[in-house]
């Protein structure tokens, strides 16, 4: 049997894996695709949601509950002893007698690895401010291997606000580890932070820093979207320019070709036209259905039952 | 007019530590980070003329010597700092600091979203890269450049 990678680990940041790790976990994920054995049978995850989500949360829940475990927690810190001001390693510390594996999402940066230094269960990071989702960086990687077979040499199109968007940070990030060449497409108030820059310069990643589409070459493989927010505009009208500028549609993506593959990590604006989602490569329902997959698999490796 | 030659005359240390290379006006920060109390005697120049640095700040610590970890720890400030330990006069130790690996506490991360902005959570920073100094917080994994350091 393979060497599980993720037994009694955390899953807090991609920065924690390296590119044998990654793809070690993403094929694990695969024998989850119709999986219906109960390998966490009697076990049972908090979900401790401090700030709302739809997604993961209800794709952990699934998982959980697809492997045959049970599932407690809450979806807001409002109903909960942190609105009295208990600390978050007093809840965890708490909620470590209530089950045997945590999901966390919480507003704070770095909240979800001080989680994990609170307690001896394996702790998942569901998103901790705009930092990190590994979550969403490996169901993303494993939606790229399934649709374009691989994850190693791909040129990838990043689109969007690349400045705030976490999902974005991890996957350039993970990428990076895999050859990949990038187009970093965005306006320059919302362009990828100077640190990951550096990064991509230290790790020697192709990259390309642009700021339209049509600066994209017709070759690229994936074309990963983002929601562009409204509050992080001062100016209203800035941001209906930049929200029109970068929606993708039927026309200015005919050039790629079929072969192209689209993503977003969702939920989506009107960045992407509604008529994408006949486009063959519109992969974003693929990403959200993966999630389910990929979160089993962390689940139960996680708790060494796979 | 000052005459040429003309050099600031500070006494000499009997026993404690004197640390030169200081950047210029980093000794009162340096004395915040060693933890020096306000009743300690200590001699401090600052904006001295260096041939090495340009300008640099100067402490003279009497009665006081520093421990290698509490010298590291002034190298986050000022890396090219040196100190030198003083029994009756004479230096009985010279050290050049390295810095350390991790840092803990010392340090206010700069994202104002960091969970370790809550002062029930101790900061805790790993040194990405010594020249020039590049920090990382544990917890949030924001980097930090030399300039952005901000001390408790």
């Amino acid at each position: 049997m393979k060497k599980n990678p993720l037994l009694g680990r955390d899953v807090i940041s991609m920065r924690d894996f390296g590119p044998a790790e990654i793809r070690a976990i993403l094929d694990r994920c695969r024998g989850f695709e119709n999986n219906r054995k109960p390998l966490l049978q009697g076990k049972v995850l908090a979900n401790l949601f401090f700030e709302p989500s739809t997604r993961t949360r209800l794709s952990f829940d699934s998982a959980m509950k697809r492997l045959g475990g049970a599932t407690i927690g809450f979806s807001d810190s409002i109903s909960t002893s942190i609105s009295k001001g208990e600390s978050l390693w007093d809840t965890i510390r708490v909620a470590e007698g209530y089950c045997d594996v945590m999901v966390i999402r919480h507003p704070a940066e770095g909240s979800a690895r001080l989680a994990a230094e609170a307690t001896r269960l394996p702790v998942i990071n569901g998103g901790d401010g705009s930092n990190q989702h590994p979550t969403q960086t490996l169901l993303d990687l494993y939606t790229l291997k399934q649709r374009t077979g691989r994850i190693e040499g791909l040129k990838v199109a990043f689109v969007g606000d690349l400045k705030y968007g976490r999902t974005v940070h991890s996957l350039i990030r993970s990428l990076s580890h895999f050859d990949a060449r990038l187009w970093l497409v965005s306006p320059t108030s919302l362009c990828l932070p100077e640190d990951f820059l550096e990064d991509l310069r230290d790790s020697g990643t192709e990259h390309h820093i642009v700021d339209e589409l049509a600066a994209v070459p017709d070759d690229v493989d994936v074309l990963y979207l983002t929601r562009i927010q409204k509050e992080r505009f001062v100016d209203a009208i800035e941001y209906e320019r930049v929200r029109n500028a970068y929606q993708v549609n039927p026309e200015n993506v005919a050039r790629f070709g079929a072969k192209l593959t689209l993503m977003h990590p969702l939920p989506r604006l009107n960045e992407v036209h509604a008529a994408l989602d006949q486009h063959p490569g519109a992969a974003w329902f693929d990403q959200a259905h993966n999630g389910v997959i990929v979160r089993q698999a962390l689940l139960a490796l996680c708790l060494g039952a796979a | 007019m000052k005459p040429p030659n003309a050099k600031m005359q500070v006494s000499a240390v009997r026993s404690g530590t004197v640390i030169d290379h200081l950047g210029p006006r980093t000794a009162f920060k340096a004395l915040k980070i060693l933890g020096i109390a306000a009743d300690a005697t200590v001699l401090i120049g600052v904006n001295l003329d260096s041939s090495k640095l340009g300008k640099k700040d100067i402490l003279k610590i009497e009665g006081r010597e520093l421990t290698e970890a509490e010298m590291n720890k002034v190298a986050l400030l000022s890396p090219q700092a040196t100190f030198s330990v003083i029994r009756d006069f004479k230096v009985v130790k010279k050290f050049s600091p390295t810095l350390p690996d991790t840092v803990e506490g010392l340090i206010r991360c700069v994202n104002p979203a960091c969970i370790t902005q809550d002062p029930r959570v101790t900061g805790r920073f790993l040194v990405a890269a010594k020249k020039p100094l590049k920090l990382r917080c544990y917890f949030c994994e924001r980097s930090m450049r030399e300039n952005e350091i901000e001390f408790l």
